[in-house]
């Protein structure tokens, strides 16, 4: 059912301001382990949803934030289309807000974009209770600050989302993933290599034992790629993605603290405990054990990289990389901006805001 | 700003910087009086050429202590007059800061100074098999910290995006004179999207001192198919039909009658010059890829009702149905003495009637208008042609293109697909936002640069600015934050 429930959200978030009362911005709950604990009063906006326009042709597609992220994927796939960051759903309650409030991007990101590549224009609410339209329907647009993009990733601190414009792409019209036995060390240098050759790569994986190749493409692209890169043709390769962008993966079994580590891709194999799972190439790697997070911080850090407590572990005491003094100045100053009482998602991403 | 200020600022930048680094005689300063929008002249009070980004550091601590405002400027190729100087204000060229610092194969990255050329990016990069995506038509001259402040596009955007798409992570001081680094060498960085918010900002929130961009495999093979048609309309359904059929080209581009003849006459790319328009199709990718896509689109050109379908059969002739394209600004700029260049973006399907109301008005005004358009990514590009020395021409010029530029708000769309506010489409962006976005947009220039110091006046009009333009949005009589100075 769509329904536009803007007015009602516009006039909580005024009175929330007023009032200096904290609120907990909640679209599906499918992420909801994400980031530090929510606080303050639940703000639903689940119930505001529907598309409300798609042009396939014009490569963009307009929803309200409450959307399914499941229904939009179905109407896109309808017409040979897809939103081209692979986004997790982490259940099947996800809608497109919560997505891209997270920012979170799948298997093809490397090769293909972001969630924050995607994003054309956005309608918010600010914590002072605005309606507040930036961006647009159109691929190119320079005018004003890119305020949708950075929305994105933001957890909701910066505002709430009413509406989402993205650039979709066409669906390949051939994929085949490729399977390889390897070490790390091989499979990080293989990796890299076949990225900076003109091969119609989408995805890449390495479990520990094996190393995953998605190409997608025109037929007889990926049909001479898949000369090129060698390998057996694995059977039910969506389901294996899947478990990878779902975290559905035998990796992700388990309840020790999942962290996420954002590498440059060349990044040799990190000799650190706990078990690993290496993906986009070599820039996202996921690492499963109780590991001290202070010194990870560090190792990573000094690999020109940064790190992320995912799931478990002590959630209120480390979540996302420690920022420099003045990029954390400019943060405050940014949320004050946007929220200057403080009430959108208040410590959700850091204690501070 | 008093004599006696300018003395001792003057005095204190001598102190920071080699004496060839300020500029303050006229003869020097009055080649920094425009950038490529040249319509608009101001010379500054003093340029600085800092050679290091700890001379940047300290000219920004200078001018910040003593409250002094600062324009930095690229390669001065922009169009939207984005790097126009202002009278009491510092001219901050990052000309000199022109290294290349390191081309990385590996991570496909290469980490650059503001002032390297785009162009140069690609050719460091060449040898590795690899370049720099965003093409600007300006790219022989442009530099990266321009590319990166105005989110620069080109031809090749719809497959491969903006400047904004391809970057990593930037090197930025401060108005406080404070380094800092947004983004990184991963492929996101922690906090909210600050390589985003720049991108594009118009040196409004801070001055870029490094970039480092993203470089992507050179494709194997590029080839492009010219197709002709007897109407427009035939031609702009034919790109829906491209798209509609899972084909993304490298680059997909179209001109109309006017621009295709100027071209022709200009450059003699062997364009059919009774067409109403062409299209230009680029495919690249791998071999095989290439030669199953041309086969498709070749096919729904024709099907579209194209009068002449032609592929280029060697790279000679594909650089030369290019020229063509590449040369429509100075080709179009012939046929009279001036030309004023619009760069509205509208959704796709509405450029039938974009086209038809361009038209009118050209008829109407009497300025004759040829059309230039990024068709996949619906980025239209109107030259007005008109005479600055007849009195009057360029006043209805200017409201001509204000004209077309609203009609490209009113369809769904833009004012600036890639070149810009700055100070050219100040008031239009009074139609393209309400007040209350260019409040938000005043409090997160104001999150960076709390004093107004940097490039102040472009990108994001006052409200004071939009109430005498007379396209304030204004409610039962109430303008919205009546606590608010209008200055």
């Amino acid at each position: 059912m769509d329904k536009d429930i803007a007015k009602e959200l516009q006039e909580r978030v005024t009175a929330a301001c007023h009032a200096k009362t904290p609120l907990a911005i909640v679209g599906g709950g499918s992420k909801a382990f994400l980031g530090r604990e929510p606080r303050g009063e639940p703000l639903q906006i689940g119930e505001h949803r529907g598309i409300v326009s798609y042009q396939p042709t014009e490569l963009v597609i307009t929803a309200r934030a409450g959307t399914s992220l499941h229904d939009i994927e179905a109407v896109l796939a309808d017409q040979r289309q897809m939103l081209p960051f692979e986004p997790p759903h982490f259940g099947a309650s996800a809608t497109l807000g919560g997505t891209i409030a997270c920012g979170l991007s799948g298997p093809r990101r490397p090769y293909t974009g972001a969630a924050r590549d995607y994003v054309l224009g956005m309608t918010i609410i600010n914590g002072s209770g605005d309606i507040l339209r930036f961006g647009g329907q159109v691929m190119k647009n320079v005018a004003g600050f890119d305020v949708s993009r950075l929305m994105v990733g933001a957890m909701g601190t910066l505002g709430v989302q009413l509406e989402i414009s993205l650039k979709v792409l066409p669906r390949p019209a051939q994929e085949v993933t490729l399977i390889q036995e390897r070490t790390a060390a091989e499979a990080l240098v293989v990796m890299n290599h076949w990225a900076g050759q003109a091969l119609p790569l989408s995805a890449t994986c390495y479990d520990g034992d094996h190393l995953y190749v998605r190409l997608s493409g025109a037929q007889s692209a990926v049909e001479s790629a898949r000369r090129r890169v060698g390998g057996d043709v694995l059977n039910s390769p969506g389901e294996f993605w899947e478990s990878v962008r779902e975290h559905h993966h035998g990796f992700f079994a388990g309840e020790a603290p999942l962290w996420r580590l954002a590498l440059p891709p060349v990044t040799p194999p990190l000799l650190i405990p706990g078990k690993q799972l290496i993906e986009w190439g070599g820039a996202q790697r996921w690492l499963s054990g109780e590991v001290d997070g202070a010194m990870l911080r560090r190792h990573i850090a000094e690999a020109g990289g940064h790190t992320r407590l995912f799931r478990g572990g002590e959630r209120g005491k480390v979540g996302h990389h420690p920022l420099t003094p003045s990029v954390l100045e400019i943060h405050r100053r940014l949320k004050r901006a946007f929220d200057p009482e403080g009430i959108l998602n208040h410590g959700r991403m850091y204690a501070w805001g | 700003m008093t004599a006696e200020d300018r003395a001792s600022l003057l005095e204190a930048l001598l102190v920071l910087l080699p004496l060839d680094a300020v500029l303050c005689e006229e003869e020097e300063i009055r080649p920094y009086e425009c950038d490529g929008l040249s319509a608009y002249r101001q010379t500054p009070m003093v340029v600085v050429l800092p050679s290091s980004v700890d001379q940047v550091r300290a000219v920004m601590r200078l001018c910040h202590a003593l409250k002094v405002p600062v324009v930095a400027r690229g390669a001065g190729t922009g169009l939207s007059g984005g790097a126009l100087p202002l009278a009491g204000g510092v001219l901050l060229s990052l000309a000199k800061l022109k290294s290349i610092l390191s081309v990385d194969p590996g991570n496909r990255s290469a980490r650059v100074q503001p002032g390297v050329r785009n162009l140069a990016i690609s050719e460091a990069a060449a040898p590795y098999g690899l370049y720099y995506a965003p093409d600007p038509s300006s790219q022989i001259a442009c530099s990266i910290g321009g590319n990166v402040a105005e989110n620069a596009g080109g031809v090749h955007c719809l497959k491969y995006g903006l400047t904004v798409h391809n970057i990593l992570k930037l090197g930025v001081v401060t108005v406080e004179g404070d380094f800092i680094t947004v983004g990184s060498d991963a492929l996101d960085s922690p906090g909210y999207d600050l390589l985003a918010l720049f991108t594009g900002s118009e040196g409004l929130l801070g001055v870029i001192v490094e970039v480092t961009v993203k470089l992507l495999p050179i494709p194997e093979r590029a080839q492009v198919i010219l197709a002709a048609f007897d109407d427009v309309i035939k031609a702009a359904t034919a790109v829906g039909e491209v798209i509609a059929a899972g084909i993304i080209p490298a680059g997909l581009e179209m001109m109309d009658r006017l621009a295709i003849q100027a071209a022709e006459a200009f450059v003699h790319a062997g364009y059919p010059v009774d067409a109403e328009a062409i299209l230009l199709c680029e495919i690249d990718g791998t071999n095989e890829e290439v030669s199953e896509h041309i086969m498709e689109v070749r096919r729904i050109m024709q099907a579209c009702g194209a009068v002449e379908v032609r592929t280029a059969k060697d790279d000679q002739e594909r650089a030369r149905l290019w020229k063509g394209r590449k040369a429509a600004f100075p080709a179009v700029g012939r046929l009279a003495p001036d030309y004023y260049c619009m760069d509205g973006t509208i959704p796709r399907q509405r450029l039938p009637e974009v086209l038809r109301r361009i038209a009118e008005w050209s008829q109407e005004y009497g300025l004759p208008v040829a059309n230039v358009f990024h068709a996949g990514d619906g980025n239209l590009h109107p030259l007005i042609l008109y005479d600055a020395n007849k009195p009057g021409e360029l006043q209805r010029t200017e409201e001509l293109g204000g004209k077309i530029l609203e009609l490209c708000v009113a369809v769904g769309g833009t004012i600036t697909g890639e070149h810009g506010v700055g100070v050219e489409k100040i008031n239009q962006m009074c139609v393209q936002f309400a007040p209350m976005e260019l409040t938000q947009f005043h409090a997160v220039k104001h999150a960076f640069d709390p004093h107004g110091l940097l490039n102040p006046g472009k990108a994001v009009p006052t409200l004071h600015r939009c109430a005498e333009f007379g396209a304030m949005h204004v409610h039962e009589g109430k303008l919205p934050f009546p606590e608010l100075e209008r200055f």
